[in-house]
């Protein structure tokens, strides 16, 4: 029992990392059509310019300037990039991203090297909030759980009671419309963007300690982004959130689980030859593979994801 | 620019003279294809032949996809690789003494990469445009988490390899040499080439074209566009499967990173580079890349990087790739308009070597500031002694690339409507 709660706490900060990475860019893909494939590249910097941060000022204002830093980054790359390569098609802009991509990912090595860099915790939150079943729940946790609420709560409040959420959400189905009721759509979408990564970066500041920050934790975490964004639905926030929490319970929950596949098969009533490949597989193994099966799933059943508006 | 419109001409056109020059063509790439290693008699030569004819046949199966069908594939490495398993497994069982000709191998690798885009392209080509470029990425992960949790099928980390050469040798070949595998290669290569560029001419290729400039027209048209973009990523995912098998052949080992997103990402660059308006731009940017990464990989830790720029470089001023630029350019060196670009365009090279040298010095410098980071000599850059740790070190280069930048910065808009202009020029029929 107490087993199962930790399963669901850990599951509860997992997906709420994800929440706070795919709410960005669900917004961004929802408004702009373009998916951003450096998103978790902008995780990625937020986690580096934390550490780098830290180790000079310390953590707390590590969490205030880093993901300023990430979204005025963001902001940059689209005024310059992503508004340059805007007439040569959607598939120019999606390409524009990979290549961003690819390249942040050979620059932050080029920076700060290859293995893992020493980011820790802040000593003041390192310490075990309650104890369940014999295992020590560390406090820093919790702390990225209340950031990760209040966060939402945040953005939320301004997406619903403030101006400049209405026309963001107007902006989101209806561009043209929008545009013809004499905002500057151009300038939403730079703030959109520059908010997005802004977004993506804190998740990188708290999240870069806990998990690890080195070169490889963009690609790591990025298709499961995309995961999430897809089968929540293009644009729907509410999506996000389902599909986040849902992978980020159902992928700590299978990594604890080391029944063999066959097992699992064997008692829904299908045949696996107990000496198998199948019957080998751990589904601590399968593990990950969840996301991207409940994906392909999702998408099998209902194309438009769990909450999707658009199509495409 | 304007090479998004020329591609089309060059694809559709369909007068008899046209089929004479690709008969030509064929005639001629034949013949290089069998001269070739004897030009380059080494074994570096003949294994960048090789690569390169593998690089050639995977990029024209994805731009199957990306230039004729419009279709973002983040996977496409999944088909090469299961192809490559597929002839591995077969190789090996050949080892095993069941007699199956090695030549024939590649075949396996066509039939594992359709059986395995089937069921990817069932699932995919419902959706378009962006969301069916983030499944294929789901997929691609989807098959890379399969693979390395079935090490009784895929070999885990180790990979699957064989001997090409133990069997018995055919007609007095064991295909164990450089050269007699080469050939083997060179024949695969051009008859699938052959295959893909007979596609775009059936009536599948026209309307895949049709799919991806207008699909709701398609489908007032009485065509299903999903079942289009299926057939075409069925056929794209069967020759990607053929050319994992040369590589299969050519390795004689297969491992999972044939699988991932590395090699996914390179099949992209090498595509988008060559340029995806037209069938032969793959090919010319396989031989590029190839070319780039077999040199650059062996002078510095960079090339990625570099690599990385050059693909970002080109989405951001030359989305047509290299075949783009030499369409745009074609009909006015034909027309003689060459030298009203001559002189602007020489004006851009000292500044963009500037920019270059500048982006260069402050990549290399960093590589080295990581190399004596961790223990090792900073070596030597352009000839120069350099001390990565000495900040003034990095003054020069940055001064550099910014006096490159802005040289470019009021050159490169000049260079523009210099070629603009001689495209007016044209377009009025009025040369010189």
């Amino acid at each position: 029992m107490e087993g199962l709660l930790l399963v669901l706490l850990n599951g509860l900060v997992y997906g709420l990392l994800l929440f706070m990475l795919s709410s960005g860019l669900t917004l961004i893909v929802g408004m702009m059509g373009v998916l951003n494939f450096a998103h978790a590249s902008f995780y990625m910097l937020g986690a580096y310019f934390a550490y780098t941060i830290s180790v000079g000022l310390g953590f707390w204002p590590a969490l205030i300037i880093a993901p300023l830093l990430v979204g005025g980054l963001g902001a940059l790359v689209e005024r310059y990039g992503l508004r340059a390569v805007h007439r040569h098609g959607k598939l120019a802009e999606l390409l524009f991203t990979v290549g961003l991509a690819f390249v942040i990912g050979e620059i932050v090595p080029l920076i700060w090297g290859r293995p893992a860099v020493p980011y820790r915790v802040p000593a003041v939150l390192d310490f075990p909030a309650f104890a369940l079943g014999g295992i020590n729940y560390q406090a820093y946790r919790l702390f990225m759980m209340g950031v990760s609420v209040a966060i939402f709560a945040g953005l939320y409040a301004a997406l619903a009671r403030t101006r400049l959420g209405l026309v963001i959400r107007a902006a989101l189905t209806h561009p043209e419309m929008v545009g013809m009721l004499g905002h500057n759509v151009p300038r939403v979408f730079t703030l959109v963007f520059g908010a997005g990564c802004a977004l993506a970066g804190l998740a990188g500041v708290i999240g870069g300690n806990v998990f690890t920050t080195s070169p490889g934790m963009a690609e790591a975490l990025g298709a499961i982004v995309f995961a999430v964004v897809i089968m929540g639905g293009l644009g729907s926030i509410p999506g996000a959130l389902l599909a986040s929490l849902a992978i980020g319970f159902i992928q700590t929950a299978s990594v604890t689980l080391d029944t063999p596949l066959g097992v699992l098969l064997g008692r829904l009533g299908m045949a696996v030859d107990p000496h198998g490949a199948l019957a080998e597989i751990t589904i601590a193994r399968a593990a990950p593979a969840v996301p991207y099966l409940l994906l392909v799933l999702v998408l099998v059943v209902h194309p438009r994801g769990l909450m999707g508006a658009r199509a495409d | 620019m304007a090479d998004q419109a020329a591609p089309q001409t060059a694809l559709l056109a369909g007068v008899p003279g046209r089929s004479r020059a690709w008969m030509i063509w064929l005639a001629a790439t034949a013949a290089l294809a069998l001269v070739a290693p004897h030009l380059l008699a080494s074994g570096f030569g003949i294994s960048l032949l090789n690569r390169m004819a593998i690089a050639i046949v995977f990029a024209l199966s994805f731009n199957m996809l990306l230039g004729q069908g419009g279709m973002l594939d983040f996977g496409h490495a999944v088909f090469f690789g299961l192809g490559g398993f597929a002839t591995m497994h077969l190789l090996k069982l050949a080892d095993a003494g069941i007699f199956l000709p090695v030549p024939l191998l590649p075949l396996a690798g066509a039939l594992g990469g359709l059986v395995s885009a089937v069921p990817a392209g069932w699932v995919a080509t419902r959706r378009e445009g962006t969301s069916f470029a983030m499944v294929t990425l789901g997929i691609a992960e989807l098959a890379v988490a399969f693979v390395v949790m079935l090490p009784q099928w895929f070999g885990g980390e180790e990979g699957v390899s064989g001997d090409r050469s133990a069997e018995p040798a055919l007609f007095g070949f064991d295909f164990g040499a450089a050269l007699q595998i080469y050939y083997v290669i060179a024949a695969w290569a051009l008859l699938a080439a052959v295959l893909m560029w007979a596609i775009t001419r059936t009536p599948l290729g026209r309307l895949t074209n049709a799919v991806r400039d207008n699909p709701l027209r398609v489908d007032f048209l009485g065509y299903d566009p999903a079942r289009i973009r299926f057939l075409c990523f069925a056929l794209a995912g069967l020759f990607a499967g053929v050319a994992g098998g040369m590589q299969a052949l050519n390795d004689e080992i297969v491992t999972v990173s044939n699988i991932g997103s590395a090699a996914s990402g390179a099949v992209l660059l090498m595509t988008y580079i060559g340029g995806v308006g037209t069938f032969w731009g793959p090919v010319l940017g396989a031989i590029v890349v190839t070319l780039l990464q077999m040199a650059l990989g062996t002078l510095t830790d960079a090339w990625q990087l570099y690599s990385g720029l050059l693909f970002v470089f080109m989405v951001l001023w030359a989305p047509g790739g290299l075949s783009g630029i030499i369409l745009s350019h074609a009909p006015l060196l034909r027309a003689g308009l060459g030298h009203r670009l001559l002189a602007r365009y020489l004006a851009v090279v000292p500044a963009a070597l500037l920019t270059l040298a500048g982006l260069i010095g402050l990549a290399e410098m960093a590589y080295r500031l990581q190399a004596v980071r961790s223990g090792g000599a900073p070596g030597r850059l352009f000839g120069f002694a350099v001390m990565p740790t000495d900040p003034v070190a990095w003054v020069a280069p940055t001064l550099l690339l910014l006096g490159g930048l802005l040289a470019l910065r009021s050159l490169a808009p000049r260079a523009r409507a210099a070629w603009q202009e001689a495209h007016t020029l044209l377009a009025r029929g009025t040369p010189r």
